[in-house]
């Protein structure tokens, strides 16, 4: 038994997955920064840049839904920039009286609210296809090659290596627990346990995930150990990237670069 | 006489004082394949990881004829490959091709060894096509010969294993006991697998409490019923 739902990665054989990682996590950002900074109101740009995903999303085979159904889980995020239709000032939307208060919403305040939630489920959308199309070892390589500290980058690939193994183990205990939570037949008897009983075998079984995560840990440095590890991160010079790669690359910045200016020139 | 593993009087407790080793003296041949048996909690796991210096007790040892001493330790790291029981404590990399070349890696060899190496050790245990694969999404059988390669990348004199065939089903362990044989490498194994001493080790040490009760050829060891008996074993 694997747990393999956690691995957002799904492997296709598409232009968007043969682009190289580095290229695709630094387009990534790039788009996030971009969709970031576009001024609030730019409703045609949005447009485009929603249709750029889109078409980034067809080409990946990844499925438009398959995106989409994933990037409905950022939107309850969304709702902590809600206060700003209230707070910026401008020309009223309508009043609200609260007892002895009254609020007014106003129409900046909404176009800012719109603006942000339209650009931040576009940049949640970008990285779903970037999660997506690229396999985490990649991601890990990309991380590297953008001089993020090694050993965080080592921590990473630990984390994402042995979070199945721990949901495994949790997944274990839990069926465990649940063979064991029978109804007896004898009368008068109330299955299920007190609350205060429940909630110390539940917390019994955290202490032992723990118990058992710390002693793997010990294992797992003993066998880095016993190949030489000594405390300093070992990894291969990356190779190069293809010249083909630097096109997608400049190519794609430029065109979000012309996106951004159009966008300030007309609602800056 | 050149020995690939020498232990002279080697005796170790834990820091809470439980003894683990007492005394134990022991001396495996370049290219002999030795099983260490005995019951569980006898000590067998505390000696192996004596090996390579993961733990020191008081005591000769000297493996590759370098002594186990904290100046060699990196040396003596690249000759005793040792391979743990859980396969998922000794593949911590994301992919099975930065595990394999972890080891090589460290020993600070060039690029081109590296992946040299990489390929050598995955198609000394058949799993060439796994370069690319991750971890977690292999068999038991599969993670076990990944195991392997990991060490045999490092090109090591010895092999170390902590039960080999534990996990395994008939036939991952069928064709483990294959590799096994194939490796031409000085083995030492701790098991409890009886049927797998009798196919590949024919020196067996039995080991009790933390002292070395018997060690000798396998077929005359077997063959005394009330030895295994008395030390929680049983013939197969």
């Amino acid at each position: 038994m694997h747990v393999h739902f956690l691995d957002s990665y799904r492997p296709r054989a598409s232009l968007i997955h043969r682009i190289d990682p580095r290229i695709k996590l630094v387009l990534t950002v790039a788009f996030i920064l971009t969709s970031t900074l576009l001024p609030g109101g730019a409703w045609p740009i949005y447009f485009l840049f929603f249709a750029l995903l889109l078409s980034v999303e067809i080409i990946s085979e990844l499925g438009v839904t398959f995106v989409l159904k994933r990037s409905s889980l950022a939107l309850p995020f969304v709702l902590t920039a809600l206060p700003l239709i209230l707070t910026i000032p401008g020309k009223t939307l309508f009043n609200l009286s609260v007892g002895p208060w009254i609020i007014h919403a106003s129409v900046p305040g909404l176009i800012r609210f719109v603006s942000i939630a339209i650009k931040s489920w576009l940049s949640v959308q970008a990285a779903i296809v970037l999660a997506a199309s690229t396999s985490f070892p990649d991601l890990l390589l990309a991380i590297r090659a953008l001089h993020v500290p090694q050993l965080l980058v080592s921590i990473f690939g630990l984390m994402w290596r042995y979070l199945f193994v721990l949901v495994d183990e949790a997944a274990r205990l839990m069926r465990a627990r649940a063979s064991r939570s029978g109804l007896s037949d004898l009368p008068g008897a109330r299955p299920g346990g007190s609350i205060p009983w429940r909630a110390r075998v539940t917390g019994g079984m955290a202490g032992s995930l723990f118990l058992r995560a710390f002693e793997r840990s010990d294992r797992i440095y003993m066998a880095m150990v016993s190949r030489g590890y000594d405390g300093e991160v070992r990894t291969l010079p990356l190779p190069a990237v293809q010249p083909t790669q630097w096109v997608v690359l400049i190519a794609s910045l430029s065109l979000l670069g012309t996106f951004l200016g159009i966008a300030y020139l007309m609602w800056g | 006489m050149h020995h690939s593993i020498e232990i002279k009087n080697l005796n170790f407790s834990y820091p809470d004082g439980t003894a683990a080793l007492h005394d134990v003296s022991l001396s495996i041949e370049p290219g002999e394949k030795v099983a260490l048996v005995g019951p569980n909690g006898a000590g067998k796991s505390t000696l192996i990881l004596h090996l390579n210096g993961i733990l020191s007790g008081q005591g000769f040892i000297r493996v590759c004829s370098l002594e186990v001493v904290k100046e060699n330790l990196r040396r003596v790291r690249s000759c005793v490959g040792l391979v743990f029981q859980s396969p998922e404590d000794q593949l911590f990399s994301p992919t099975v091709f930065d595990d394999v070349a972890f080891g090589p890696l460290y020993q600070g060899l060039s690029r081109d060894e590296v992946l040299r190496r990489v390929d050598e050790a995955l198609e000394a245990v058949h799993m060439r096509e796994y370069k690319k694969r991750v971890s977690h999404h292999l068999s038991m059988g599969e993670k076990k010969r990944i195991a392997i390669a990991t060490v045999l990348s490092m090109h090591p004199e010895v092999l170390v294993f902590d039960e080999p065939t534990g996990g395994l089903d008939p036939r991952a362990r069928r064709s483990l006991i294959h590799l096994l044989q194939e490796l031409p490498l000085t083995m030492l194994a701790s098991t409890h697998d009886m049927l797998l001493v009798r196919e590949i080790f024919p020196h067996m040490i039995i080991l009790d409490e933390g002292r070395v009760v018997a060690d000798g050829p396998t077929q005359t060891i077997m063959n005394d019923t009330a030895l295994l008996e008395a030390h929680g074993l049983e013939r197969p």
